[in-house]
């Protein structure tokens, strides 16, 4: 039942119903459960035909940077402070 | 950034697989991971394994694999009345109540639908205002929401043809269960993603202070699972038992409030049977009693009579996580997906499945 494809908003209508774009497939969803106002461009995570909640793709881009420089062979000592549990 | 890609970025993965295997641990420790969809992505990716002082125990995460036979019977008692569209979610038709399933009597003619969205019954409950319009309402928090939403527009237009049959059910009070359960041997949690994403990261906060167990909450993506992984590690390690946030991008300290608000608004808590765990008290969902008039338990006169479950299956055991689909006589032999004779062969969610689709296959 889970799928956790970020999907992003196309188009919203008066309905507060959305057309979202997921991996190049388009599909209406309901945006009656979004609490924080979402905008076209913004992307959700989707569940059953509604929007659950919009993504911090701010946030995404922190943990990504995080995981590269981890590859990039940073040293270990650094790459557990950045696991830590703060 | 690449929202899908570069979490499932291999070299990323590899790298973390090698940093979690780094982490000293003085013995083995027992991971649960409730949700069925990350049994499904720790199979899929060959992480299951991956890290050699981390053992997998499959938690009872599916919202089909707990379902008890009496609510399926139920289902079919609704699915088979005259002059009746039957609504549920996919992952339900195939699995087999006492008699039959959802599946056969749709081959034998009755209307039964798989639904994409909840939101589909109030087309359908339009375009045909003389028919019984049951929706049998399934999932863990992620979809109690949604059922709400569905309620709330059928009150706001009037419609009077739609009936609710809710088996919404909880995370927090089975996991309290399991954890009260002298048989089980569990040391930390992976938590859902989804569920989190509703009942938020505090939901959370008594659990890992009443039972000292730590819980991260984990995305689906490989490189989500096994930062996840690492953060228990080194929660093994130091002997705490934080709450982490695996997927802040996602899941907020109190969750999603509108969604909550909903949940408050129409459901009451009740007792739930989970199929292999026993009755959890307070474990589930039902409408509130205001809205009796919509619920189809007190509408119809349902009478069903069920079966006891096949004693060979070895599920009740795999959802309480003292044993793995591998160690079930018949998985794989006489329970196959085409044949599912356990509720964790039925869904895709279910261990057995994963299992079987991933391992075995």
């Amino acid at each position: 039942m889970c799928l956790s494809i970020p999907s992003q908003i196309i188009s919203i209508d008066e309905n507060n119903y959305a057309i979202v774009d997921t991996l190049g497939v388009r599909r209406g969803v309901s945006l009656d459960l979004v609490s924080d106002s979402v905008e076209v461009g913004d992307y959700v995570l989707i569940h059953v035909g509604f929007a659950m909640q919009k993504i911090n793709t701010q946030q995404a881009k922190e943990s990504l940077k995080i995981y590269k420089q981890i590859v990039d062979e940073i040293g270990e000592e650094e790459v557990f402070t950045h696991f830590s549990k703060e | 950034m690449n929202l899908i890609k570069d979490y499932k970025d291999a070299s990323i993965v590899k790298k973390l697989i090698s940093l979690a295997n780094q982490i000293e641990l003085d013995r083995v420790y027992n991971v649960m991971e409730i949700c069925g969809g990350h049994t499904h992505s720790l199979v899929k990716y060959g992480l299951i394994n991956a890290v050699k002082n981390i053992n997998f125990i499959h938690g009872p995460g599916c919202p089909v694999c707990v379902m008890p036979k009496q609510r399926l019977d139920e289902a079919v008692f609704l699915a088979s009345m005259p002059n009746t569209i039957f609504c549920t979610l996919a992952d339900l038709i195939k699995v087999p109540a006492s008699n039959t399933s959802l599946e056969k009597l749709r081959a034998n003619g009755c209307d039964i639908k798989a639904l994409y969205s909840p939101l589909e019954v109030l087309k359908i409950a339009s375009e045909n205002k003389d028919k019984n319009i049951i929706f049998f309402a399934i999932g863990f928090e992620t979809t109690a929401p949604m059922s709400a939403v569905l309620l709330e527009k059928i009150i706001q237009n009037n419609i009077k043809n739609v009936f609710f049959h809710i088996n919404h059910v909880k995370v927090p009070e089975p996991v309290c269960a399991l954890l009260d359960d002298k048989e089980c041997n569990i040391d930390g949690f992976l938590a859902p993603s989804h569920v989190s994403v509703i009942i938020g990261k505090n939901a959370y906060l008594p659990l890992a202070k009443k039972y000292k167990k730590p819980f991260t909450i984990s995305g689906f993506e490989p490189v989500d699972l096994m930062h996840s992984i690492i953060n228990l590690c080194l929660q093994f390690k130091d002997k705490s038992y934080e709450v982490y946030n695996e997927y802040s991008r996602i899941v907020q300290d109190e969750g999603n409030i509108q969604a909550l608000n909903l949940i408050n608004k129409y459901f009451k808590s009740c007792d739930f049977l989970f199929r292999g765990v026993g009755v959890i008290k307070d474990g589930g969902m039902d409408l509130k009693d205001e809205y009796a008039k919509y619920d189809a338990k007190k509408v119809f006169d349902i009478k069903v009579q069920t079966k006891a479950e096949n004693k060979l299956c070895k599920c009740p055991s795999i959802l309480k996580g003292i044993a793995k689909p591998s160690d079930c006589e018949i998985f794989a032999k006489a329970c196959t997906p085409a044949h599912p004779v356990g509720s964790c062969m039925v869904s895709s969610e279910g261990a057995c499945a994963a299992y079987y689709k991933y391992i075995k296959a």
